[in-house]
């Protein structure tokens, strides 16, 4: 076995920027679509798909006609040719004879897509204590565990088929954190969303699994726009995770996913992702545009919000997970590994907003830049004025792999209370070729080293994730460092 | 058959040649001692040996192991057993000692061809091993080096080198900068790890480290080349007589 020297920190990036996207492969099922493009027509053909109530078309319409009046934000450090918004298909689902009741009814073809991803849905297979809901392009395909939640009272279901069975639910808080009107992709979302998840675990209820949604990109042309709705009511826990992924094309496709959380009185609701959409070529070719706004409200006393992020794909990302603190005493958490190669654009943080009293929010985000990408991290901490005694913590980390990334820090502060207290911390290194050196001395060869300084780097948030998808997490980041794939 | 040889080996950084055609061989079981005066090309030495690409090889041979040791990568050097206490230790934040040791130990069973070390014989051996160096345990849950003193670092160095278990062992003026307590520390943790079947090459500007490591043969470099070998009593010659003494050598 011989190993490759690494002359030059040149070569190394090379190598760097050669790693390959192991989900890029495209499953052939028979899918419907709507016809490409976006008018009202479309909005009905898509709520009429959904047999939704009047009041989710009506609300569609309201957000599509506030949409078209809207422009596009600028103010990001990203940088993409303009998108043409008629030019997509907003509507993709595989054709199944009818909603499957049982994982048995599910085309075998769409679970073995799931199989591949290492996500299996079938009954014997199923992940050890997470409910999965699947949802491969516009549609949820499958969930699993939904009769033991149900004993529970947890609701657990695609966001289509809540509209149907709790639509009370749904027209209460569907666009109560994020409204329609926020900026021009939740609009755009609040407009032609298709599915996601809904979860609602009644008070005093203690989840007893992780729940978990992985969302897929399929179709071609297809834009993914998924509506999450979490509701945790009194005294209430629930920790849910996201993963994605997508074909590799050479083209780019758009995903404007909205996530809404409300977390009642000494509710806690821990929300962690694992982003890994198809980031495009090293050339820079291709590529989702992740353009998500998520946002949870502490609405009660003693509340708690959670938001744990691991980026690792999309051409581009567009995303701040934020927590709006508005009882007293509530807690805002954001941690964050955005990790951007070969020409990614990422510009990422979070919004602590308080609103009550004593409450306390920590931002931890770890930026790691290689290849030619931008990583940006733009925060904003706001402290009202009645807000007294809020006290914010943020540490705000970069690391450089070469010395043709970029790190940027855009941190914002906004206090009206004097009795406030913010810390803002900020670091950015590079790792050396001393310490490259230093491991290979020590028998580790290059990509290990990086991979070992990486998750070192990142283990502060890492932690955070529930055990499995920590070391999921750790694997992307050493394989989105990695030269090759093995 | 000797474990390393060096044969006519010249060197350059940026175009200056350091090392003019440099000369040793080392058996198992012995302990060589490397001294000479700033400059002399010591530090070069051990950093070519080790494989930092900085330096440019533009003459001679290493044989270490029978295999040529130019040909491979510095991973595969560490990995066949050479090992080196650098002079500066980097610091590593967030990659604890443990984890770090861990890594490094199981490439190295990878390449041998060995199983992954078990966790609890891995901390075992870690308890073990902390004591023959004197360091506390806390310190192995702590990141690689960082906020450590210069004594500490070289400790850790020892650690390591006591973890990893070399064939060949460089260290690299590990005495400077050393208080007399922490130079005993890594005098007994070499004389502790020596063995039959392995060897250590010590490279020292002064004399001092070697009243507690007793060498089998001092070689003095001077001006990229060895310019006179001896016994453990060249190591004193030098420190009456001074380096100004192997000047005169050299002429």
């Amino acid at each position: 076995m011989s190993q490759e020297i690494i002359e030059t920190d040149e070569q190394l990036l090379e190598k760097l920027a050669n790693s390959e996207y192991k989900w890029g492969f495209y499953s052939n099922i028979e899918q419907e679509f709507a016809p490409k493009g976006l008018n009202e027509d479309i909005i009905r053909f898509i709520s009429k798909k959904k047999n939704e109530p009047e009041f989710m078309l009506n609300w569609r319409l309201k957000a599509f006609r506030f949409w078209q009046k809207m422009k596009e934000p600028k103010w990001a450090k990203v940088k993409f040719p303009p998108i043409d918004y008629q030019d997509a298909y907003y509507y993709a689902a595989p054709v199944q004879k009818a909603t499957p009741k049982s994982l048995d009814e599910v085309d075998p073809e769409i679970l073995k897509i799931y199989d591949k991803l290492g996500i299996p849905l079938d009954e014997q297979k199923k992940l050890q204590g997470i409910a999965v809901d699947a949802v491969l392009d516009s549609v949820s395909v499958a969930t699993t565990f939904k009769d033991i939640l149900a004993k529970e009272g947890i609701i657990f279901c695609p966001i289509s088929e809540a509209v149907q069975t709790h639509p009370e639910l749904v027209e209460k808080y569907l666009g109560s954190v994020v409204p329609y009107t926020d900026n021009y992709y939740a609009a755009l979302n609040s407009a032609v969303f298709s599915d996601g998840s809904f979860v609602y675990v009644p008070k005093g209820v203690r989840c007893p699994m992780e729940l978990s949604t992985y969302f897929r990109i399929n179709a071609a042309s297809t834009g993914q726009f998924e509506r999450t709705l979490i509701i945790a009511d009194e005294g209430s826990y629930v920790s849910y995770l996201e993963g994605c992924t997508a074909p590799m094309r050479d083209e780019n496709q758009l995903h404007a996913a909205v996530v809404e959380l409300i977390a009642h009185k000494n509710a806690e609701i821990k929300y962690s992702t694992v982003q890994n959409w198809y980031p495009g070529d090293k050339d820079g070719n291709g590529g989702i545009y992740n353009f998500v706004t998520k946002r949870g409200l502490c609405e009660g006393e003693n509340s708690k919000i959670s938001w744990t992020q691991v980026e690792t794909g999309s051409a581009i990302t567009w995303k701040y997970p934020s927590c709006v603190l508005k009882g007293d005493n509530s807690v805002g958490e954001f941690y964050s590994v955005a990790m951007t190669n070969n020409y990614q654009q990422a510009d990422t943080g979070t919004k602590m907003i308080h609103l009550g009293k004593n409450t306390k929010s920590r931002i931890v985000s770890k930026g790691i830049s290689a290849g030619r990408s931008d990583n940006s991290y733009r925060g904003l901490v706001k402290i009202t004025k009645n807000a007294d005694n809020a006290r914010n913590f943020s540490q705000c980390d970069s690391l450089l792999l070469g010395d043709k990334c970029g790190a940027h820090t855009f941190p914002y502060l906004e206090i009206q209370n004097q009795t406030a207290t913010v810390e803002h911390e900020a670091t950015t290194s590079k790792i050396s070729e001393d310490i490259i050196f230093y491991l290979n001395q020590r028998g580790i060869s290059t990509e290990d080293a990086i991979a070992l300084i990486v998750n070192g780097y990142a283990k502060e948030v890492l932690n955070q994730l529930p055990m499995e998808f920590a070391v999921e997490a750790q694997k992307l980041l050493s394989i989105s460092l990695e030269g090759s794939v093995g | 058959m000797s474990l390393l040889k060096i044969e006519n080996l010249k060197a350059s950084i940026n175009g200056n040649e350091i090392l003019k055609g440099l000369n040793l061989e080392v058996n198992p079981g012995e302990i060589h001692a490397i001294m000479g005066p700033n400059g002399s090309g010591k530090s070069t030495l051990a950093s070519v040996l080790a494989g930092r690409e900085d330096y440019e090889i533009t003459g001679g041979k290493i044989t270490f192991k029978d295999k040529d040791l130019l040909e491979m990568s510095p991973e595969d050097r560490a990995r066949e057993g050479l090992f080196l206490a650098f002079q500066y230790p980097v610091e590593i934040p967030g990659v604890s000692n443990a984890n770090f040791l861990k890594t490094a130990i199981n490439e190295i069973r990878k390449y041998r061809g060995l199983e992954p070390m078990d966790a609890i014989d891995f901390l075992q051996l870690m308890k073990e091993r902390a004591k023959l160096v004197e360091i506390d345990s806390s310190f192995l849950s702590r990141s690689v080096n960082e906020g450590f003193s210069g004594g500490e670092k070289k400790r850790n160095e020892i650690f390591q080198m006591a973890m990893l278990e070399p064939t060949l062992a460089i260290l690299d003026e590990t005495d400077s900068g050393l208080d007399i307590d922490a130079l005993k520390v890594v005098a007994n943790g070499v004389n502790k790890l020596k063995r039959n079947d392995n060897a250590f090459v010590i490279i020292t500007h002064y004399q001092r480290l070697l009243n507690y490591i007793v060498p089998d043969y001092v070689h003095v470099l001077s001006n990229g080349k060895i310019v006179k070998s001896g016994s453990k009593d060249l190591a004193l010659e030098l420190e009456e007589k001074g380096y100004d003494w192997i000047k005169d050598y050299n002429q």
